[in-house]
Formats: C-alpha cells, sequence, structure tokens
C-alpha cells in the first residue's frame, strides 16, 4: 500500500537550536500511528511542520506520492490534512455550528445556516457527542465537549489524515473512552490519524503503530505489543531511566 | 418522521411559546448577554427627561434634525463597529472624517471638480489610510491604539494644510450636495413604503427560514412569534415615519446611513467575511488556524473603517456647508465609539452589530440635542457626554465579566 504522507530526510533549525534532524515517517490510510516523545523530542514541532506553520528547513514531504510545499495552514487543510491542537483552538464567542464551519461555511455569500446545523446535528450525533445544542456558544461547554467539538470540526472538511494533539490530556475516564471510540472510527472510515499521546495505555489501546522520537530523531518504531518499559526505554533513551529506577524501587 | 434533530437531546429547555421566549430573554439578561436593551432603556430615559426639562425636544422638526445629525457621525460609527469587532481601534476617525470635508472643499470648490470626482478622491483618502493602518499592525505589529493615535495629529495637520490660510471653504448652498446634507427629505410616500419594508422583509425571510428548516428536519419556530414581530416593528416603523412627516419628515441621508447599516449587518451576519470578522475579534488563534486569512481581515476592516469616516466626513461637510479647520475635531472622535459601544458593540472584540451603530448614535445625538435645548455651555455638554461613555464602557465591561461567569463567552 502506498503512504498518504511520507516525510524523507526531513529537519527544521530554530536559530542554532537542531528541532528535528532526519526525520522519515509513513501514514498509511486506515492507520492509527502514534508518535511518542519526551518534552522536547521534537513532537510538536513536527506537527506544526505537518500543519503547515512551520516550514522545514531540509527534506521532502510526499503526500500521495506528490512532493508538496506546505507553506500555510491553509495549503495544509487543502491538501487534505487537518489538526486538532492540544489548546483546540475554538472561537469561545461563537456557536459550536459557527465554530465547526469556521474557514469552511457554505455559500459564503449568504450563508446556508439551516444546512450547515442540520450537518453538525448529524456530525456530532455520528460521533456520539454529548453535545446540548449546536447553537450554545463554546464558553458553556466543558472540557471534554470541547475536544468533541475540537475533532468534529477537523472532520467537517473530509480530510486524508487528521493529526490530534494530546486528545485525552484533559479527559475523564468515560470521555477519554469515547475519544479513542472515536479514533478508531475514524481510521475505520479510511483516514490516517496521527496522534501525539504522552500516554502510553491510550497509546497502545489505539495505535498500529507507535513511532518514538527523541531528541529529535527516529528513535524506533514499534506497534501494540511492545511493553511499556521498551516504549520508556525508547523514549528516554536508555534502559536505566527514572521510570525504571521507580519501578525497581517498588518491587 | 423522527424528530427534529435539534430536539433529541432531553436536557435541553426549549423555549417556544410566549413565555418561554420571554423566559429565554430574562436569562440572556441576567448572564451578561444585553444585546440592545441598554439603549432602549437609555432612549425611554433620555425623552423623559428632556422633554420634562424642555418640551421643544420631543418636537417633530427636532426629531428630523436630531436624524440628519445621526447621519453623519453614525456613519462613522459604522466604520467603528467594523474595527472593534476585530478586537482593534481606530481613534483617528474624527480626523479623517475633517480631511476628507477639506478634500471637497478644496477640489470641489477650489478646483472645480466635478462633486462625484471630490467624494471620491475623499473616499479613496480614508480608503488608504485604513490601508496603512492596517499595514502597521499586520507588518509591523504596531498597535492600532498607537498607529491611529499619530494618524489623528498627521492627518489633522494634512486638513490644516490644503485648507491653507483662510482656513474654511464655504460649499454652494444651491448645489445638490449641500441640499442632500440640509434639506432633502422623502416624500410622505416613499418613507411611509420605506417604512413598510423591514417588515415584509422579516416575514419572507422568517418564512423562507421556517421552510428550510423543515426542509433540513430541524425545529421550526412558531409562526405566531414571526408575524407579531413583524407586526410590532412595522406599527413602529410607520409611527415614527408619521410622526417625523407632521414636521419637514425623513431625511434622504438618514435613508443611505439606514441602507448602509442595513448592508453592513448583512455582511456581518450572512457572510463568510462576516463570521471571519467575528472569529478574529474573538480568537484570533484560533481564526488563523481555521485557515482564516487574518491579515486580510485586519486590512479590510481598517480599510472599511477608513471609507466610511471619509464618508461620514464628507456628508458633515454638506450639512454644514463647509470644509473648516473644525471639522472632524473635537467631539467626533468619541461620538463615533461611544455610539457603537453605547449600542452593544464590545471594545474586547468578537461581539456587537451594525445595529448598534445606527441605536447607540440616537441614543448621543439625542443627549447632544437635548443638552442644546437646555443653552448648557459646551464645557458642560463635554462634561456629560464623557460621563455617558463612561458608563456604557463600564456597563460593557460588567456584562463581559457576567457572561464569562456565566459560560457564554
Amino acid at each position: 500500500m502506498e503512504p498518504i504522507l511520507s516525510l524523507r530526510g526531513v529537519s527544521k533549525t530554530f536559530g542554532a537550536v537542531q528541532a528535528l534532524t532526519d526525520i522519515e515517517l509513513d501514514i498509511n490510510p486506515g492507520e492509527v500511528v502514534a508518535l511518542v516523545g519526551d518534552n522536547g523530542a521534537g513532537k510538536s514541532t513536527l506537527v506544526k511542520v505537518l500543519a503547515g506553520v512551520h516550514r522545514p528547513t531540509e527534506g521532502i514531504i510526499r503526500f500521495a506520492g506528490r512532493e508538496v510545499a506546505m507553506d500555510s495552514p491553509a495549503a495544509a487543510m487543502k491538501l487534505g490534512i487537518a489538526t486538532v491542537y492540544q489548546d483546540l483552538a475554538l472561537c469561545e464567542n461563537l456557536d459550536v455550528a459557527a465554530n465547526l464551519f469556521l474557514g469552511n461555511e457554505l455559500s459564503p455569500y449568504a450563508l446556508d445556516e439551516e444546512t450547515m446545523e442540520a450537518r453538525s446535528w448529524t456530525l456530532l450525533q455520528e460521533l456520539a457527542a454529548r453535545i446540548p445544542s449546536v447553537r450554545e456558544p463554546i464558553a458553556s461547554l466543558s472540557g471534554g465537549q470541547r475536544q468533541t467539538v475540537a475533532i468534529a470540526r477537523s472532520l467537517i472538511t473530509n480530510p486524508k489524515i487528521i493529526m490530534l494533539d494530546e486528545p485525552t490530556a484533559a479527559l475523564g475516564v468515560a470521555q477519554t473512552a469515547e475519544v479513542l471510540n472515536l479514533i478508531e472510527r475514524v481510521r475505520d472510515k479510511g483516514l490516517g490519524v496521527i496522534m501525539i499521546s504522552h500516554n502510553m495505555e491510550d497509546v497502545r489501546a489505539v495505535a498500529d503503530r507507535i513511532v518514538v522520537l527523541r531528541l529529535g530523531r527516529n528513535n524506533g518504531v514499534f506497534d501494540r505489543t511492545t511493553s511499556h518499559q521498551d516504549l520508556v526505554a525508547a523514549i528516554t533513551g536508555a534502559s536505566d531511566n527514572a521510570v525504571t529506577r521507580r519501578m525497581e524501587k517498588k518491587q | 418522521m423522527s424528530a427534529p434533530l435539534d430536539r433529541a437531546d432531553a436536557r435541553l429547555r426549549h423555549d417556544d411559546s410566549l413565555s418561554g421566549a420571554l423566559r429565554a430573554f430574562t436569562d440572556r439578561i441576567k448572564a451578561g448577554d444585553l444585546g440592545m436593551l441598554p439603549v432602549a432603556v437609555g432612549l425611554v430615559v433620555i425623552s423623559v427627561v428632556f422633554t420634562a426639562l424642555n418640551p421643544i425636544f420631543l418636537v417633530p422638526n427636532n426629531l428630523v434634525n436630531l436624524l440628519f445629525d445621526c447621519a453623519t457621525v453614525g456613519i462613522i460609527s459604522l466604520g467603528i463597529v467594523c474595527v472593534l469587532l476585530v478586537g482593534e481601534i481606530d481613534l483617528s476617525v474624527g480626523s479623517i472624517s475633517g480631511f476628507a470635508s477639506a478634500i471637497v472643499g478644496v477640489t470641489w470648490v477650489g478646483q472645480g471638480w466635478p462633486i462625484w470626482a471630490a467624494v471620491l478622491c475623499a473616499l479613496a483618502m480614508g480608503a488608504a489610510v485604513g490601508w496603512v493602518y492596517a499595514q502597521l499592525y499586520n507588518r509591523l505589529g504596531m498597535p492600532s491604539f498607537v498607529a491611529t493615535l499619530s494618524g489623528l495629529l498627521a492627518l489633522l495637520g494634512m486638513q490644516l494644510y490644503i485648507l491653507g490660510a483662510t482656513g474654511s471653504i464655504n460649499l454652494p448652498y444651491e448645489s445638490a450636495w449641500v441640499k442632500f446634507g440640509q434639506v432633502l427629505v422623502m416624500p410622505p410616500w416613499v418613507s411611509h413604503g420605506l417604512g413598510l419594508l423591514p417588515g415584509v422583509v422579516l416575514l419572507v425571510m422568517g418564512q423562507r427560514r421556517r421552510a428550510r428548516r423543515a426542509a433540513a428536519n430541524l425545529s421550526v419556530p412558531p409562526l405566531a412569534g414571526l408575524v407579531a414581530r413583524a407586526v410590532v416593528l412595522t406599527a413602529a416603523l410607520e409611527g415614527a415615519i408619521w410622526y417625523l412627516n407632521l414636521g419637514r419628515g425623513l431625511p434622504w441621508m438618514f435613508g443611505l446611513f439606514v441602507a448602509l447599516a442595513v448592508a453592513l449587518n448583512y455582511a456581518l451576519t450572512r457572510t463568510q467575511w462576516g463570521r471571519s470578522v467575528l472569529a478574529v475579534g474573538g480568537n484570533r488563534e484560533a481564526a488563523r488556524r481555521a485557515g482564516i486569512n487574518v491579515r486580510g481581515i485586519y486590512t479590510s476592516a481598517f480599510v472599511l473603517c477608513g471609507t466610511l469616516s471619509a464618508l461620514g466626513g464628507t456628508l458633515a461637510a454638506a450639512r454644514l456647508a463647509s470644509s473648516s479647520q473644525q471639522a472632524g475635531t473635537g467631539d467626533v472622535n468619541l461620538n463615533a465609539i461611544a455610539a457603537a459601544v453605547i449600542g452593544g458593540t464590545s471594545l474586547f472584540g468578537g461581539r456587537g452589530s451594525a445595529w448598534s451603530a445606527l441605536l447607540g448614535i440616537i441614543v448621543i445625538q439625542a443627549i447632544s440635542s437635548g443638552l442644546t435645548l437646555l443653552n448648557l455651555s459646551s464645557s458642560l455638554r463635554y462634561m456629560i457626554t464623557g460621563g455617558v461613555l463612561a458608563i456604557a464602557v463600564i456597563v460593557d465591561s460588567l456584562a463581559r465579566r457576567s457572561r464569562i461567569s456565566h459560560g457564554r463567552g
């Protein structure tokens, strides 16, 4: 199968800081790829490169086999890469429907409110989302509801790939399970999913492949059968690290 | 047929009936979503107080004069609404209007240009000034507060420069432009006909909206409420027009102002551009990530504000039949900003409407007209207008705090 998105030798420097070095990454359709790494491993930078926020200093990005230059978030979105950021970036003064369709409003010169509202309801019901009303401003929603709205918004444009930055970080147990179900539903629709998470349990629950970044470099690709210890070792770069020492102390 | 899409959630209260609508309204007010309420209350208080102090206040011809005055600053205030909605400010609208008025005087009377060319030239100047502010903001990160404050001085300087030593140019009284600004009123059949229009449009659009909602399997608001609103609106407008026609009648210039307000309202509520403006004002970063051209939105808001200010200035010149060094100075700036804020457009961005300029300027001009009728000195008038602006901003801030604590953003 041909990967929908592939990165070859992608590097990014900020002044003297080498944030990413020679990153290789392939995303296939219908696959959840988890991107894990310690703080400062370059996950966020990589996401921003893929979202068109940063331009890579070096390297090639291919989308559907074609070499592309994503020089703006709009360009990335146009290709079919949707991003849900950790800080969600919703407009609190607008209602749910307006946020879902923000930047993609139907009939720009005479907004089609009715179709947008109906599609908002349908989409949220498909995702089994517990949103009281799409005519409520975002400000009145809880954290989990906002996360759902943010994920739903990324699906409005029928993307090929969606990127989720810490999708479960702020959620309770039940809502986390719902979001993981949601991720699987999105994958089953044939989309590629890139998920960034610090939560190894969530990662192993849904990811088909786990890509580890360390200090801005590839540090191994694992699957969900990999043990927790091996993942932590890859993330921290040593089998002797703070996490294993703690676990040994406990035993 | 299954339940409408938006009625599937049992937790949501549905305010369909008349009492339900009333309950929803009081809930909104309590949560700090004041909308037009302060203006409505303000207008009633102002009318009662000033009529008690001087009965001439409510005489039809005084109200007609008031509407002539409203139109010029009101159009500037429409521009202010645009920049306030994106969360910025233009403090130089008075100077832009003054410079525009000077351009009209110099090119039309001084150079003998046709009036339309003179007005177009003034409008182009306004647009260019707005464009410069937007570039200073977008490219150099200069806060609009400072950029427009320096613009205020620079433009005032240009106004004084092109007016030259005489400092004042009289515009010909018999010209159509000055007549438009001073005396032209609609014949009664036109004004009454136009007065019917909003009610009819409300009814037709509302009915279309109901049909479309039904087609999309959404809940349909009751017809009775729609008809009631259309009837009340039409009765109020026709009553007001009848009363004005007892005097000179409804000014064409005010008609132009209302038409611009309607156009801006449509653009803000029914187009992608308007939605983007609100999004940029509400959360700039979210708007950028949604693929909105944030710089373009800022540019459009500043250019629109500059152009509308220039239009207001050229009309003010017609209203006074002169272009002078005083045009656009004094309280024009603050009146235009105060009108937008009093009408319910937030200084914090992302919240407001074109109607706020229309209603707000009527409040401001009513106060100004009432104080003039009381023969108060301008010192007192400035103090009172300043106090009213302070109260309006306090109401805005308190409402914002209440909205946040009630989870309405």
